[in-house]
C-alpha cells in the first residue's frame, strides 16, 4: 500500500512531509468552505442575529429610572425600604430636583409609565406632580417632604417609595419574574396575586396546544406522505399540488376560510344541519376555542409535516418491506419493525418544524382561538402593541426562544439537523 | 402492478350487501330531500340492493347497455318525486351505481392489486385510499370554499341565500374589479412583485453558496453555523419584527442621510433585506438536502478534464442541484410573498405589500377583495407548480433517468 | 387674533410654497369606510389644491407603539396621525405629539369664531386636533331579538330575553364600565368603584354571567361580519360601522343608542419632523379641519363633526342621499344617555385591570 520509511516522517512525492501537506490541504479546504459560507453568515449575523440580540437585551435593561431620577436613586440607597418609615427629607428634596428637571425635559411620563407596570397609579402620580413641580423654587420651597405630600398624597405612601427603590437598578430581573407570574418586591421575588396570574398558564397552553397540533399533523401527514412516496411519480406530483396549494395560499386567507367554515352559522354546521345530523339548536362550537386553533393551525402547518416526511419516505427502498414479508413478517410487523423506523427522521424533521412554527404563530390563534385558544405569542404581541411593555415582551420572547433552542439542540443531537428536508 | 387478472364474478352474497352499504352511505347525503337521514339511508339502500339483484338475476343486457340506461330511470324517479335538482342527482347516482356495481361484481377492485392479497388486505388498501382522500379534502376544502365567496355580490364572507340558490343576483365580479381598479390593491400587488423576487435572489444566491460550503467534508463549527443560518426560522416572528425594526431604522437613516439615497429606494431595500433573511433557512435546508445526494466524483471528473472550479460549478454542479435551488427559491419567494408581520414593522406605507393590504382588508374593513386576490394567486400558484414539475422532468432527462 | 391667524397662514403657505415639487406626505388612519370618507372630504381636494400626494397608512390601531419606536429609532415616516382622544393624550404626555396652538394654527369658523371656541370642550389635550365624534355602541339582529327589541345597553347581560352569542371587544376598556353600569352602579361612581379591587371583581363577576355567550373581537371588521352572518344576536362596535352595515349593506340590523361610549377622534402631528414637513403637516391639518371640510366628511360616514359651526352644515349622504343628521352620535335624540370614558383613569389603571381581565379571560 503506502511507502513507509523508518528513519523519517512519511513524505509526499515533492518531498514535503505528508502530515504537513495533508494539514495544509485540510486547512485550505476549511478556508474554502468558510469563504463560501461567510457572505451569508455575515449577512445573517448583522441583519438578523444582532438586531434580535439587542431586542432581547431589553428584557434586562432598566435604565429609565436611574437616568431620569439620578439623585433620587442615590439618595434612596441609604433608605431601608423595610423599615416601615417614609424616607427622609434628603430623598424628597433630591426627588423634587429630579422631577422638576424631568418635567421640563418632558421625561416624567416615561418613568411614570415604566413604574405603572409595577404599581397602578404611578403614571398619574408622576404626571400630576410634574405639572406642579415646574413652578417650584428648589431653594426656597423646602422642606419638600411636606410640599410633595401636599401636592399628592401618594408621596406619603411607603409602597410608592418601595416601588421606586426596587426598580431603580440599571439592570433588572423584574421582567423575567413578571413573565413567570412573579414580581420583584422589597422583600425579594414573590408571586403575583392570583387573579393576575396568566403567563405560566399561557406558556403551558402554548406547549400543550402546539403538541396537539404536532401530533395531529403527524397522524394526518403520515398516510398522505406514504401515499405520495409510493405512488408513481406522475400521480404523486399531481396529488402534491393538493398539498402545495394550501401551502402557498396566504395564511390570512386560509384563516378566514376556516372562520367561514367553522363558525356556528358556517359551512360545516350548515351542512350537518342540512343532513339532519345535528339539530338547528345544537350547532357545534368549532371555533373561538382551542378546537378552532387546533383545526386551523393543523391545516396551515400540515404541509410542513408532509414535505419532510415525503422526502424521507421516498428514499426508503420498497424492497425492504417485501423482504420482511417474504421472511414471514405480518403486514403490521413488517411496517412497524422495518418501514416505520426508517421513516422516523421524516417524522422528526416535520415535527420540529411544525412545533417551532406553531409556538411562534399569533395571527391565526388571534382570529380563531377565542379566549382559550390563544398562545403566548399573542401576549407578546399584546405587550408590544397595546400595553407597550417592551421589556416584558422581550423577556417572554427570550423564554420562548430558549425553549425553541433547547428543542432544536435536542433534535440536532438525536436526529441531526441536516436530515431536515423540504421536498425536492 | 398485477399482470394477470381474470374476470371472476363475485357471489351474490357479497355483492348485494356491498351495494346496500354503498346505497346507505349515499342515502345519508340524500337524507334532507327525503326528510331525514334515516329515511334516505333505508330508501336508497333498498333501491340499490333491489336494482343489483335485478341485474344479476336477469343477466339480460350487456354491461355497456345497462350502464348507459341506468341513469334514466333514476333521474325520472328523482324528477317525479322530488324535483329537478334531485333528478340531476338521480342521474348522477345512476351513473355511479353502474360503475360501482360492475367494479364490485366483476372484481374490478382487485384488477390493479397483487393477486395474492387477502380480502383484509384489499379492504385495508381501499380504506387507506379513502382516509387519504379525506385528508386531501381537509387540505383543499378551505381553498375551494374561498373561491365562490370571491364572487359574492355582498361585502361579507358569507354564503348568502341567493348564492346557495345559484341565483345570478348573488354573484358579481365587483371584488375582482376592485382589485384591478383600486390603487391600494394594485400598488401593493406591484410592491410584492418587486420585493419578493429581489429577496428571493439574495437568499438563493447567498444561500446556495453557503449550502455548498456547508456540504464540504471539513467545516469547522458546522453545527453552530447551521444553527445561526436557520435561526430566522426559529425566532418567533413578532420578536424578529421588533428587533429588526430598530436595526433597519438605523440603517435606513444612515443610507438616507449619509449616502443620500432616495427615501423610497431605502424603504424597498430594507424590506427586501429583511425578507431575504427570513427566506434563507428554507434555501439552506433544501439545497443542503440536494447536495447530500450529489455525486462528488462528477466534480472530480470535471476537474480531471480541465475545467476550473467556476466552470465546474456552473456547468456540472449547478444544473444538477437546480431542482433543490429552485424549490428553495420558491419557498423563499412564498415566505416574502406571504409575510405580514415583519413588513408592517419595517416597511412604510409606500412599501405596502399584498399581505399587508390583505391584513387591512381582513381586520379593518370587510372586503372579499382579499378572497378575489387569493383566487387569482391560487391560479398563479398552479402555474408555478406546473413550471416546477416541468423543470423536474427536465432535470430527470439531464441526469439520464427515465421518467418514473 | 384674526390678524395673527392670517399671518400664520401666510407664513405656513410661503414656507410650503418653497418646497420642491412632487411632494408626498404619509397620513395614518384607520382604513375602510373611515379612510374613504377622509379621502373624499380631505385628501382629494387637498391634493387638487396643492399637488401634494397623500399616502394612506392604515396603522392607526398601532399608532402609539409605532410612533414610540420610530422616535426611539430616529426614523419618522409619518406626517399626520389620526388617533382617538385617549392615545392622543398619551402621545402628548410622552412628548411624541406636537403641542398645538389651536387658535393660531387652525382656521376660524366662517363667522370669525375662534377655533378654540368652535371646537369647545373637544380639545381634550394641547396636542389634539379634534376631527369627529363617534360612539362605541351595540348593534343587534332584528330577526333574532323577538318582538321586544332591546332598548337598554344592559341587554348585553340579559341572556334570558336575548339568548345567543354577543360579540364584545377583547379588552377591559368599555366592558368593565358597562358591567358595573348594568350591575346597578351609578354612572358617577363607576370609576371610583373600578379603582378598588372589590369594584374590579364586581365588574368581572358581572361579565362572568355572560362569559360563555361572548365572542371576543379584536378587529374592527369583526362585529359587522358576525352580525351579517347571524353568528351573534348583538355586538359592540363603532356607530359608523353599524351605519354602513344597516344603510349601505341593507342588513337586518339596528343600533342601540343607550349607554354608548362617546369618544373623539382627531389628528396629532408627531414631534421631530423637519421644519418643511412640519409646515406641510400643519398646512394640511388647517385645511382638513376647517368648517366646510369637517361637514363634508359627515356626508360619507355617520360620525359627527367636532366644530359647532360644521354641525349646521351636515347634509345628506353623498351616495345614499339620506339625511345624515339623525345618524350622528351628536344628534340630541341619540345622545340622551351617553357615557364618557375617563382617560386619566385608564392611563393609571389600564395595565393592572387589563392584566386581571386577560387572566380572567384565560381561565
Amino acid at each position: 500500500m503506502s511507502y513507509t520509511d523508518d528513519n523519517g516522517p512519511m513524505m509526499t512525492v515533492d518531498g514535503k512531509p505528508l502530515k504537513r501537506s495533508l494539514a495544509i490541504a485540510l486547512r485550505r479546504q476549511k478556508i474554502r468552505a468558510l469563504l463560501l459560507i461567510s457572505p451569508l453568515l455575515i449577512f445573517v449575523l448583522i441583519t438578523f442575529l444582532f438586531p434580535i440580540a439587542s431586542m432581547l437585551f431589553r428584557s434586562v435593561e432598566n435604565d429609565i429610572v436611574s437616568e431620569i431620577l439620578p439623585k433620587t436613586v442615590v439618595a434612596l440607597s441609604d433608605w431601608d425600604a423595610q423599615s416601615g418609615e417614609l424616607p427622609g427629607e434628603i430623598v424628597y428634596s433630591a426627588f423634587a430636583g429630579d422631577i422638576q428637571r424631568a418635567a421640563k425635559a418632558k421625561d416624567h411620563t416615561r418613568v411614570g409609565l415604566r413604574l405603572n407596570y409595577e404599581k397602578s397609579g404611578m403614571a398619574s402620580l408622576f404626571k400630576k406632580t410634574a405639572r406642579k413641580a415646574k413652578k417650584w423654587d428648589l431653594e426656597a420651597d423646602t422642606p419638600f417632604k411636606n410640599k410633595l405630600i401636599e401636592t399628592h398624597k401618594g408621596w406619603a405612601d411607603i409602597a410608592v417609595w418601595q416601588t421606586l427603590k426596587t426598580h431603580s437598578s440599571r439592570y433588572t430581573s423584574g421582567y423575567f419574574l413578571n413573565s413567570i407570574d412573579m414580581r420583584k418586591t422589597v422583600s425579594g421575588p414573590e408571586f403575583q396575586p392570583e387573579d393576575r396570574q396568566i403567563l405560566v398558564t399561557l406558556f403551558k397552553r402554548t406547549l400543550i396546544i402546539s403538541l396537539v397540533i404536532t401530533i395531529s399533523c403527524i397522524l394526518l401527514g403520515y398516510p398522505v406522505a406514504w401515499l405520495l412516496a409510493n405512488l408513481p411519480m406522475r400521480q404523486a406530483n399531481l396529488l402534491m399540488i393538493l398539498v402545495l396549494l394550501p401551502f402557498w395560499t396566504s395564511l390570512l386567507v386560509r384563516t378566514s376560510a376556516w372562520k367561514v367554515m367553522l363558525q356556528q352559522q358556517g359551512v360545516i354546521n350548515d351542512l350537518l344541519v342540512a343532513l339532519g345530523m345535528i339539530e338547528e339548536t345544537g350547532r357545534l362550537a368549532l371555533i373561538n376555542n382551542q378546537l378552532g386553533t387546533v383545526i386551523a393551525m393543523t391545516h396551515i402547518l400540515l404541509p410542513f409535516m408532509i414535505l419532510p416526511m415525503y422526502s424521507v419516505m421516498q428514499s426508503i427502498p420498497p424492497t425492504y418491506l417485501r423482504a420482511a414479508k417474504s421472511l414471514g413478517a405480518t403486514n403490521w410487523t413488517a411496517f412497524w419493525r422495518v418501514y416505520f423506523p426508517q421513516s422516523v427522521p421524516g417524522i422528526g424533521a416535520g415535527s420540529i418544524l411544525v412545533f417551532i412554527l406553531s409556538i411562534g404563530y399569533y395571527i391565526t390563534p388571534e382570529i380563531v382561538g377565542g379566549n382559550k385558544g390563544v398562545f403566548i405569542s399573542n401576549r407578546i404581541a399584546y405587550h408590544i402593541f397595546q400595553s407597550m411593555n417592551w421589556g416584558l415582551a422581550a423577556a417572554l420572547g427570550t423564554i420562548l426562544l430558549v425553549a425553541v433552542l433547547t428543542l432544536y439542540w435536542a433534535y440536532d443531537k438525536i436526529v441531526g439537523i441536516d436530515n431536515v428536508k423540504l421536498g425536492g | 402492478m398485477a399482470i394477470f387478472h381474470q374476470v371472476l364474478r363475485r357471489p351474490v352474497s357479497f355483492v348485494l350487501p356491498m351495494m346496500g352499504l354503498m346505497g346507505g352511505f349515499v342515502g345519508v347525503f340524500f337524507g334532507p330531500t327525503f326528510g331525514s337521514a334515516l329515511v334516505g339511508l333505508t330508501l336508497v339502500s333498498t333501491v340499490s340492493v333491489f336494482l343489483a339483484y335485478l341485474i344479476i338475476s336477469t343477466q339480460y343486457l350487456s354491461q355497456k347497455v345497462i350502464r348507459l340506461i341506468l341513469p334514466v330511470p333514476l333521474a325520472i324517479l328523482g324528477l317525479i318525486f322530488l324535483g329537478p335538482i334531485s333528478g340531476f342527482f338521480g342521474a348522477l347516482y345512476g351513473w355511479f351505481f353502474g360503475w360501482f356495481f360492475y367494479w364490485i361484481y366483476e372484481g374490478g377492485y382487485r384488477a390493479k392489486l397483487h393477486p395474492y392479497l387477502t380480502a383484509g388486505q384489499v379492504l385495508w388498501h381501499y380504506s387507506f385510499r379513502v382516509i387519504c382522500g379525506l385528508i386531501f379534502t381537509f387540505l383543499i376544502t378551505p381553498i375551494l370554499v374561498v373561491m365562490p365567496l370571491s364572487f359574492n355580490a355582498q361585502d361579507f364572507f358569507t354564503f348568502t341565500p341567493e348564492m346557495l340558490r345559484l341565483d345570478p343576483v348573488g354573484y358579481s365580479l365587483k371584488h375582482y374589479q376592485d382589485f384591478f381598479n383600486n390603487g391600494d390593491w394594485q400598488r401593493s400587488f406591484w410592491n410584492s412583485l418587486i420585493i419578493a423576487p429581489f429577496a428571493t435572489i439574495i437568499s438563493v444566491s447567498l444561500g446556495t453558496l453557503a449550502a455548498i460550503g456547508l456540504s464540504q467534508s471539513h467545516v469547522p463549527a458546522k453545527r453552530a453555523i447551521m444553527a445561526i443560518l436557520i435561526s430566522p426560522m426559529i425566532v418567533p416572528l413578532i420578536i424578529s419584527a421588533m428587533g429588526m425594526f430598530f436595526f433597519y431604522s438605523t440603517m435606513g437613516n444612515f443610507m438616507e442621510n449619509t449616502l443620500g439615497l432616495d427615501k423610497n429606494l431605502v424603504g424597498y431595500v430594507k424590506v427586501i433585506l429583511a425578507h431575504a433573511v427570513l427566506g434563507i433557512p428554507f434555501v439552506i435546508i433544501t439545497v443542503t438536502a440536494t447536495l447530500v445526494g450529489f455525486d462528488k466524483s462528477l466534480t472530480r471528473a470535471a476537474a480531471n478534464m480541465g475545467a476550473g472550479p467556476v466552470k465546474t460549478f456552473f456547468k456540472v454542479q449547478m444544473p444538477l442541484i437546480m431542482p433543490g435551488v429552485i424549490s428553495g427559491g420558491l419557498f423563499a419567494f412564498i415566505t416574502s410573498f406571504d409575510e405580514v408581520v415583519v413588513v408592517m414593522f419595517i416597511g412604510s406605507a409606500s412599501q405596502k405589500t399584498l399581505p399587508w393590504q390583505m391584513f387591512i382588508g381582513l381586520r379593518e374593513q370587510i372586503s372579499p377583495t382579499i378572497l378575489a386576490v387569493a383566487t387569482i394567486l391560487v391560479g398563479i400558484s398552479v402555474l408555478l407548480l406546473m413550471t416546477l414539475e416541468l423543470l423536474r422532468r427536465r432535470s430527470e432527462r439531464l441526469r439520464g433517468l427515465s421518467p418514473a | 387674533m384674526k390678524y395673527k391667524n392670517t399671518v400664520f397662514a401666510t407664513a405656513a403657505l410661503s414656507l410650503f410654497a418653497g418646497l420642491a415639487l412632487a411632494e408626498e406626505m404619509t397620513i395614518v388612519s384607520w382604513g375602510g369606510a373611515y379612510s374613504k370618507s377622509q379621502l373624499k372630504a380631505y385628501h382629494e381636494p387637498y391634493t387638487a389644491n396643492t399637488g401634494v400626494t397623500i399616502i394612506n397608512d392604515e396603522s392607526a390601531g398601532t399608532a402609539v407603539p409605532k410612533l414610540r419606536a420610530m422616535k426611539e429609532a430616529g426614523n419618522l415616516t409619518w406626517d399626520v396621525v389620526d388617533v382617538e382622544a385617549g392615545p392622543a393624550m398619551q402621545l402628548c404626555d410622552e412628548g411624541l405629539a406636537m403641542e398645538i396652538d389651536h387658535d393660531f394654527m387652525l382656521a376660524d369658523a366662517p363667522d370669525g369664531t375662534l377655533a378654540s371656541v368652535d371646537f369647545g370642550d373637544f380639545i381634550v389635550s394641547e396636542c389634539f386636533i379634534p376631527q369627529i365624534v363617534y360612539s362605541y355602541t351595540v348593534g343587534y339582529r332584528n330577526d333574532m331579538v323577538g318582538s321586544t327589541p332591546p332598548t337598554s345597553i344592559c341587554a348585553i347581560f340579559d341572556t334570558e330575553t336575548y339568548p345567543g352569542k354577543r360579540s364584545l371587544k377583547k379588552g377591559a376598556l368599555s366592558n368593565m364600565e358597562w358591567a358595573l353600569l348594568c350591575d346597578g352602579v351609578a354612572k358617577a361612581d363607576i370609576y371610583p368603584t373600578l379603582e378598588t379591587a372589590a369594584g374590579q371583581d364586581q365588574a368581572l363577576a358581572k361579565l362572568d354571567t355572560i362569559k360563555d355567550d361572548v365572542i371576543w373581537w379584536s378587529a374592527g371588521a369583526d362585529t359587522p361580519q358576525l352580525l351579517a352572518d347571524g353568528e351573534v344576536v348583538m355586538g359592540s362596535t363603532f356607530n359608523g360601522r353599524l351605519f354602513a352595515l344597516i344603510e349601505e349593506q341593507n342588513q337586518p340590523v339596528s343600533m342601540l343608542w343607550d349607554g354608548q361610549i362617546y369618544d373623539l377622534d382627531g389628528w396629532i402631528i408627531p414631534t421631530g419632523l423637519s421644519p418643511e414637513r412640519q409646515a406641510r403637516a400643519l398646512h394640511y391639518v388647517r385645511f382638513a379641519t376647517d368648517t366646510q371640510r369637517l361637514a363634508d366628511q359627515s356626508r360619507w360616514i355617520s360620525y359627527g363633526p367636532t366644530r359647532a359651526s360644521s354641525a349646521l352644515l351636515v347634509d345628506k349622504h353623498a351616495e345614499l342621499g339620506i339625511d345624515m343628521a339623525p345618524h350622528m352620535p351628536t344628534d340630541p335624540a341619540n345622545s340622551k344617555n351617553t357615557f364618557l370614558m375617563n382617560y386619566a383613569f385608564w392611563a393609571d389603571y389600564k395595565d393592572d385591570i387589563e392584566s386581571k381581565f386577560q387572566a380572567w379571560l384565560a381561565q
